[in-house]
Order: structure tokens, then C-alpha cells, then sequence
């Protein structure tokens, strides 16, 4: 498997939505390229024939009735929103207009 | 004092006994707990928010009912009274719920989690929240934002974790009860290292509604104590089917108390799990657990020895697995709905950059390496190789489990390599790290119980030393069974709870960079 390069960082870190600075990616750079390279052995634990398991306990069919349940009031679900306006989510700009 | 030494020094159930004898109000016992935290979480800092006045009101409501008497006071739950603590992953109405995170500092949450509710229908006075590793990612505390929490055994030693907080309340009588989650082990091994009790149910066991989530498929909410039967009193309160939790099991709720006081485990067969002790473990360590294993063998248990290979690779697939879905969990901390929210110095102002700079500044270095980790693992060209095939490892880590349950009622190993290091020892190590949970997480992974008790102190360095007992899936019942005479055996040698062996924090003698082992 390929090794993980401060590239690899820089990419994975714009797409996680994390801001990193130079010497954050060398460092995480090479602290990853350790983990993912003690991880290794995992791709050539199990064959074809092995099924994964993506859930311990599985259970099928979890519904309940469709009636409305308890619900926050917008006041509730704004409660802990570092800015509102007019009862919604007030965020910044969606789209960069420079 | 003496008489408060005693209080903060019962059980739980000891406690509930004289509550309901009224030889003791619940108020003087929450008091009792609230006096101890203010002398000793100086120290120790196993508490992040002290949630005095709520704790006392709910004590004082559980006196009058009883003082009223008549069908109230009847209907009372066993545990009306006794205070409890919570680890900060858990959210609380009245409380700041931080997950150890600055992205959540100062966050209320709305509703309670299924647990709280539970707590509070029992109506147990929630004494506060504790530390742990941010979003419950590491096994020492030293990943909270708000610095660690102090092994009371010995200050300058880590508590384990993730959640240290909640053993190390427990340790240090700060606490009779506490809730922990579990994903890799963050209740056993603490509970290893502090020379308690920690049990992670059956995954799917107790409701993780209202834990926040780091990998939801390994996430466990259970019971933190000093005795196995306390343990059992509070999986009871907690446990049972939620419809809030899409992956709560419907099974009613075995009598887990009950099976605490079977008092015997004559002709049960017990599996020493070869992978999981010997090379690697700390000769201390080695040796309580042999001697956990001649008492039972004396009460006349069965030791066999089971195998399960493809456990080595449990740590490296836990490795993939977690970070891929605490990448996908953690994606919703994004500056807009809740938490903190941290503008870019210069630029454009747009919401991209904002939650890049909100998430640069609100989560630490070890959330950080798992969140890039586990993106990493879910990318297109890697998936297959990395997480897929983690999938499949947790197959073959569950037919080991078969196997070695076909052979065995329940399987024992040490529950940590080591015992408790040294605060800063290994924190600039990760991998060092991740391989304190080398026991504790193929149970994770396959979704059984386990539970760590204390099997004494090491002679190296007289810190404690956890077992670890794990039974098949649904089948929790089995672990207080064991553990519960393991923990009378020993304590029989011992004289009376290992915890009675731990230094005073209350003694000048003891700074805070006390301990002389």
C-alpha cells in the first residue's frame, strides 16, 4: 500500500475541512506515515471469501410508528448556534463572490 | 469527618441500604461526595463541571419522599439517593457538555441522553461531569482540552482513558458511580489502571442516544465503581431497550444483580486467551493475573486455554475502522449549529474557510490525526484496502470469538499491558498509545461485554493491575457472576478492597507531585 506523503496531508486536510499550517502537516505527515504503515497488515488479514462486517449486532427492519415525536422548538435548536437571525442558522457566505 | 470518611468510603449499594434504612439522608451523602470533590479534585482533576446545586435538590426531593412515606416512597428505585457521576460525553439539560473539546466549551445541550433520563427517573443526583481525552480519543486524558486528570494512586501517573475522569472520581471516593463509554476500551482500561471496577455491556446493550458519537459502531455507554455488584446496580438503572437508538437491542434486561450474588463458579470454563497475555505485558502484570487464575481454578472453575489468531490484527483494524467513522461523526462540528465558531484572519469570509479555521482552532492534535486518518481510509483508491478490509478483520476477530466461546463460559486476559505511566510519557508517541488497548479491543470489535476488575498491585511498582473477563454477545449476565467471586477471592487475600492500599489525598504528606514508587 502507498505510503502517506505531507501532499497527501495538505489534500486530506482541505477535504476534512481542516485548517493546517506548514509545519502542522510535516509533523502530521510523519506521524501518519508511522500509523498507516502499522496498519499495513490489515489488507492482507482476510480473503476474498471473508464477508465483511460493518455493524456487531446486526438488526433489520427498525422502524417505529409514523407519528411526529418530540421535537426542539427552533428556540431549542438555535440554543447553542454561535449566530441566529430571525429564528434560522444565520452562517457566512456560501459562495466566494471576490 | 470520620463519619463522612465512611460515607464517601461505602459501596453503592451500602449506601442504598442505609438510604432506605434512613440511617442517612441522601442529602448528607451527596454532601458528603460534593465536600470530598472540593478537597481533593484540586489534585486529582476528575471533574470539568460540579453540578452542586442540582445534586443537592434532587437529594432533597428523594428525603422528603421517603420522610412522606406511603406508595412514593415505596416505589422508590434501590439507588434513589445515591449521587453519580458522568463522563462529559454524555449530554445533560442543566449541565455544559464539553466531550473534553474548546469546539464545545460552554455547549448546553437540549435534551438529556436516554442514560441522564434514566439516572433521573431512578432519581440518582448527578454530582457533575469528568475529564477525558477529547471526544474520548486516547487512553490516558492528556488529549482533554482541559488538561489531564491525576491517577490518585499515584499523581503523577496517568488514570488511562479515554475516560479517566470517571475511573479516577470513582478511585479517589469522589464518587460511588460514574458512566463511561467505551469504544476501544475507554472503561476498562481506566478502570484497570485506578484499581476499579469498569464494564462494557453488550454493544447495543444500554442506549447510546445522547453519547456523542465518536464510532458509532463500537460505541458502548456503561457502568464505572469500586465493586462488581455496584456495577450490575447500575447497568440495571441504564441498560434495556430504547426506541431512540436505532441499534439498541430489544432483549429484556437479564438480572444482572442477581447473577452478581451467585456466589459461585464451580464447573464454569473459564479461557486463558493465549494472544492476550505473556510477551509484551508487564511481569507484574503477568502475575496477578496468574494468581486471579489459581483462585478461581481453588473455586473450582475450569481454566482452558483458547486461541484467536487473527486477534492481532484487532489493533490495526480498530485503527481504520474508528477514524473512519469519527471522521464522518466528527464532520458535523462546523462552526453553524453549535459550538464554536472561529472566523479566518484575512480573505474572503466564506463558509469553507470559516469551518476550516473553526476546526483548526476547536479540536486537538489526536482528534486531528484521526479525522485526516480516517479520510484517508475512506478514500476512493484506498477504501477497499483500508476500511473494507477492517470490515473483514472484525469477521474473522468475531469467528475467533465463536471458537473460543464453544470451548469456554467466559474468557479472561489482563485487561491493560501495563499499569499506569507516567503523565507526558507516551504522548508524543500515538502508536505507543493506541497500544495500551491491545486487550480491551477485539470485544469492541466484535460487540461482546467485558468487564476489568482490580487484580492487585504490580511488585514492580505497586500500582494496580486490571482482568479482564469478556462473555459472548447477550450474555453480560456471566461477567458479574465471575467477577463478582474473582472480586471476593481476592479480597480475601487482600484484607479488605485493594482501593484501601491507595494513598490519602487528604494528607500533607502527599504533594502533588507526591507518590514514591
Amino acid at each position: 500500500m502507498a505510503a502517506i506523503n505531507r501532499d497527501d496531508v495538505a489534500h486530506l486536510a482541505r477535504l476534512a475541512h481542516i485548517e493546517m499550517s506548514a509545519e502542522e502537516l510535516d509533523r502530521m505527515a510523519g506521524e501518519l506515515a508511522v500509523i498507516v504503515d502499522s496498519v499495513k497488515s490489515v489488507s492482507e488479514a482476510a480473503g476474498d471469501d471473508v464477508p465483511a462486517t460493518s455493524h456487531p449486532i446486526p438488526l433489520t427492519n427498525v422502524f417505529r410508528e409514523d407519528v411526529v415525536g418530540h421535537t426542539f422548538t427552533a428556540e431549542q435548536a438555535l440554543s447553542g448556534a454561535p449566530d441566529a437571525y430571525e429564528g434560522r442558522f444565520k452562517v457566512p457566505a456560501i459562495l466566494d463572490e471576490g | 469527618m470520620t463519619e463522612n470518611n465512611e460515607l464517601i468510603r461505602s459501596s453503592a449499594a451500602a449506601l442504598a441500604g442505609k438510604l432506605a434504612a434512613r440511617e442517612v439522608s441522601a442529602v448528607e451523602v451527596t454532601q458528603a461526595h460534593l465536600d470530598r470533590i472540593a478537597a481533593v479534585d484540586g489534585k486529582v482533576h476528575a471533574f470539568l463541571h460540579v453540578n452542586t446545586d442540582e445534586a443537592l435538590a434532587v437529594a432533597a426531593e428523594v428525603d422528603a419522599i421517603r420522610a412522606a412515606g406511603g406508595a412514593a416512597a415505596e416505589e422508590l428505585h434501590a439507588l434513589a439517593g445515591v449521587p453519580i457521576a458522568v463522563k462529559d460525553l454524555i449530554v445533560t439539560i442543566g449541565q455544559p457538555t464539553t466531550a473534553g473539546s474548546k469546539i464545545l466549551e460552554g455547549w448546553h445541550s437540549p435534551y438529556d441522553a436516554t442514560v441522564i433520563k434514566r439516572l433521573r427517573a431512578a432519581k440518582m443526583p448527578i454530582l457533575g461531569k469528568t475529564n477525558l481525552d477529547e471526544f474520548a480519543m486516547g487512553s490516558s486524558t492528556e488529549h482533554s482540552a482541559f488538561g489531564p486528570t491525576h491517577n490518585p494512586w499515584d499523581l503523577d501517573r496517568i488514570p488511562g482513558g479515554s475516560g479517566g475522569g470517571s475511573a479516577a472520581a470513582v478511585a479517589a471516593f469522589e464518587a460511588p458511580l460514574a458512566l463511561g463509554t467505551d469504544t476501544g476500551g475507554s472503561i476498562r482500561q481506566p478502570g484497570a489502571v485506578t484499581g476499579t471496577v469498569g464494564v462494557k455491556p453488550t454493544y447495543g446493550g444500554v442506549s447510546r442516544y445522547g453519547a456523542i458519537a465518536m464510532a458509532s459502531s463500537l460505541d458502548q455507554i456503561g457502568p464505572v465503581s469500586r465493586t462488581v455488584l455496584d456495577s450490575a446496580l447500575l447497568h440495571q438503572v441504564i441498560g434495556g431497550h430504547d426506541p431512540h437508538d436505532s441499534t439498541s437491542l430489544p432483549d429484556p434486561l437479564e438480572d444482572l444483580v442477581a447473577a452478581a450474588s451467585t456466589g459461585n463458579v464451580r464447573g464454569m470454563k473459564i479461557g486463558i486467551i493465549k494472544e492476550l497475555h505473556g510477551e509484551g505485558y508487564q511481569a507484574g502484570v503477568e502475575n496477578r493475573f496468574n494468581e486471579s487464575l489459581e483462585l478461581l481454578k481453588g473455586a473450582g472453575a475450569e481454566i482452558v486455554e483458547v486461541s484467536c489468531p487473527n486477534f492481532k490484527y484487532a489493533l490495526g483494524a480498530y485503527y481504520l475502522i474508528m477514524p473512519s467513522e469519527a471522521s464522518s461523526n466528527l464532520a458535523k462540528f462546523d462552526g453553524v449549529r453549535y459550538g464554536l465558531r472561529v472566523l479566518p484572519e484575512d480573505g474572503p469570509m466564506t463558509i469553507e474557510r470559516v469551518m476550516g479555521a473553526t476546526r483548526a482552532a476547536g479540536f486537538g492534535d489526536e482528534v486531528k490525526r484521526r479525522i485526516i486518518l480516517g479520510t484517508y481510509a475512506l478514500s476512493a483508491g484506498y477504501y477497499d484496502a483500508y476500511y473494507g478490509s477492517a470490515q473483514k478483520v472484525r469477521t474473522l476477530i468475531q469467528r475467533d470469538f465463536d471458537a473460543a466461546f464453544a470451548k469456554a463460559d467466559v474468557l479472561i486476559s489482563p485487561t491493560a499491558p501495563t499499569t499506569a505511566f507516567k503523565l507526558g510519557e507516551k504522548l508524543n508517541d500515538p502508536l505507543a498509545m493506541y497500544l495500551n488497548d491491545v486487550a480491551t479491543i477485539p470485544a469492541n470489535m466484535a460487540g461482546v461485554p467485558g468487564l476489568s476488575l482490580p487484580g492487585g498491585l504490580a511488585d514492580e511498582d505497586g500500582l494496580p493491575v486490571g482482568v479482564q473477563l469478556l462473555a459472548p454477545a447477550r450474555q453480560d449476565a456471566r461477567l458479574y457472576r465471575v467477577g463478582a467471586v474473582l472480586e471476593s477471592l481476592l479480597e480475601a487475600q487482600w484484607g479488605g478492597p485493594l482501593l484501601d492500599k491507595a494513598p490519602s489525598l487528604t494528607d500533607a504528606a502527599v504533594s502533588s507531585h507526591g507518590g514514591s514508587h
